[in-house]
């Protein structure tokens, strides 16, 4: 099997637009989550989600361009800009060399919504426009990101519900480690605005606690309420071993291992065993023992049951091994499709600068979180393995290993 | 509206819509190559003037819209 690095990482968050950003944030336990008025004048139950700007492109991308990117994949052309930049790799490059991209979306709400308030208005489709079509599939995003990069290895979305973006980066490297593809842009996007988390927020699923908005997302906390729904995109750029120390590329950490299971039973709650299938798996295929992660980021989302059978999973699986273990979405919300890739990133600039920031919120421990080593702030640590789970509704779980270089 | 007035709207969100200079859209220069349009973009230029102008341009119709002038004409005798 051959070794699959990464060699290149972009990011466009609610915890910032640049590396140096987001790193500045997680060290300071920043929180990226705000009210946003428009929800509650929507009918929301809780107008609270992760602040995200939506870039202007008019300086990079043509106007034909533009019409084809939604929101989200506005975000994933940011990150994946700032990926190849690090990792090297520049337009000309890219029109030599078949390279692959695999990116986490499981929706495209916006442009179906208002593609259908025009027919129902006007009653002609042709007044959709024509960027409604591309906008609104689920494969937005890799349409766009492969046409405008020119990317000509494998093009695929992967929606895996909240851990597509762990998929993705989970498939590019088995992809690389069989030999079929050399790079891949991996990542994660998801969209910020209200239509896609209106039906959301109508099975309650998140914290209505408006009156504080950064003391609202608050995993493994015994007073969790529910989710803050968040999003942006993240992208991480693997490349196999000796081809990215041919080419010189800058080595920033190894995948070493890649879990996945599902769960099978419940839509929307999950158990115990699948998660804890999918962390076994991981380690396992990672080759290491289990006392070598110094770090997990968990999936934790704020929500009561969630956050509970996790614990009760790492649990099963680290016993009373003391690797600490926090949520980042204490400071950036729920970002769902993109949050498997942003996860590995968060972690990645942790193992980086040799901190690990806090779980936000975390003042009260439940039975289940109690067993686990959770810090509520900042700790100064040198590790080299990271795990980060992802977990989604139907039951898809992913877990991924990466080790320092 | 005056005829001129009319032209000067169409110029306007034209230009901006499609990000090319006013200045090139000459009466006689030809609408799909000064816009750069495409079968694709040519359905935003539907929804454009169907949306400032309240005109809707059957399909049938766009293959006589070939140049600025043509489009204003066909627009002030609905628009107007």
């Amino acid at each position: 099997m051959k070794r699959v690095v990464i060699t290149g990482l972009g990011i466009w968050s609610c915890l910032g637009k640049t590396l140096d950003e987001v790193r500045e944030s997680l060290y300071t336990g920043r929180s990226g989550i705000v009210l946003d008025p428009v929800r509650k004048q929507m009918g929301f139950r809780s107008a609270l989600t992760g602040y995200v700007e939506v870039p202007e492109l008019k300086q990079a991308l043509s106007r034909a361009q533009r019409t084809f990117m939604p929101e989200q994949a506005k975000y994933a052309y940011c990150a994946t800009e700032q990926a190849l930049r690090q990792a090297g790799i520049d337009a000309d490059w890219l029109d030599k060399n078949e390279v692959g991209l695999l990116y986490g979306n499981d929706s495209s709400a916006e442009p179906v919504v208002r593609s259908t308030d025009k027919i129902r208005e006007k009653g002609d489709t042709t007044l959709c426009g024509s960027g409604a079509i591309f906008q609104s599939m689920n494969s937005t995003v890799t349409m766009n990101l492969g046409t405008i990069f020119h990317l000509r290895g494998i093009n695929l979305t992967v929606s895996g519900a909240c851990a597509s973006g762990a998929h993705a980066i989970g498939l590019g490297a088995l992809l690389i480690q069989n030999g079929l593809q050399d790079t891949v842009v991996c990542g994660g996007a998801q969209e910020v605005n209200p239509y896609a988390v209106a039906s959301f927020d109508g099975i309650s699923a998140f914290s209505v606690r408006e009156e504080a908005p950064a003391k609202a997302s608050r995993p493994f906390d015994r007073d969790r309420d529910g989710l803050v729904p968040s999003g942006g995109a993240a992208t991480v750029i693997l490349e196999e071993y000796k081809h990215a120390v041919r080419r010189g590329a800058p080595i920033l950490a190894e995948v070493l291992g890649y879990g996945f299971s599902a769960n099978g039973d419940h839509m929307s709650s999950p158990n115990i065993d699948g998660p804890a299938r999918s962390l076994r798996m991981a380690i396992e295929r990672a080759g290491i023992d289990r006392r070598e992660i110094g770090y997990l980021n968990a999936h934790a989302t704020s929500t009561r049951v969630g956050d509970s059978r996790e614990a009760q999973a790492i649990y099963e699986v680290f016993g009373d091994q003391p690797t600490e273990v926090t949520s980042t979405k204490g400071q950036t919300g729920h970002e769902m499709w993109m949050a498997g890739a942003s996860e590995v990133i968060y972690s990645l600039l942790m193992m980086k600068n040799d901190f690990i920031a806090p779980n936000l919120n975390f003042e009260n421990p439940d039975e289940d979180s109690a067993r686990l080593l959770i810090p509520a702030q900042r700790v100064a640590k040198h590790f080299d393995t990271f795990l980060s789970n992802s977990f989604g509704f139907g039951g898809t779980n992913a877990s991924l290993i990466i080790r320092n270089l | 509206m005056t005829q001129q007035e009319l032209i000067t709207k169409i110029n306007t969100v034209l230009a901006e819509e499609f990000e090319v200079d006013a200045a090139v859209m000459t009466p006689e220069a030809n609408i799909k190559q000064t816009l750069a349009l495409d079968s694709l973009s040519l359905v935003d230029l539907v929804a454009l003037i169907d949306g400032e102008f309240g005109v809707k341009i059957p399909t049938a119709d766009l293959p006589q819209l070939t140049t600025f002038q043509r489009l204003y004409d066909y627009l002030g005798e609905r628009a107007l």
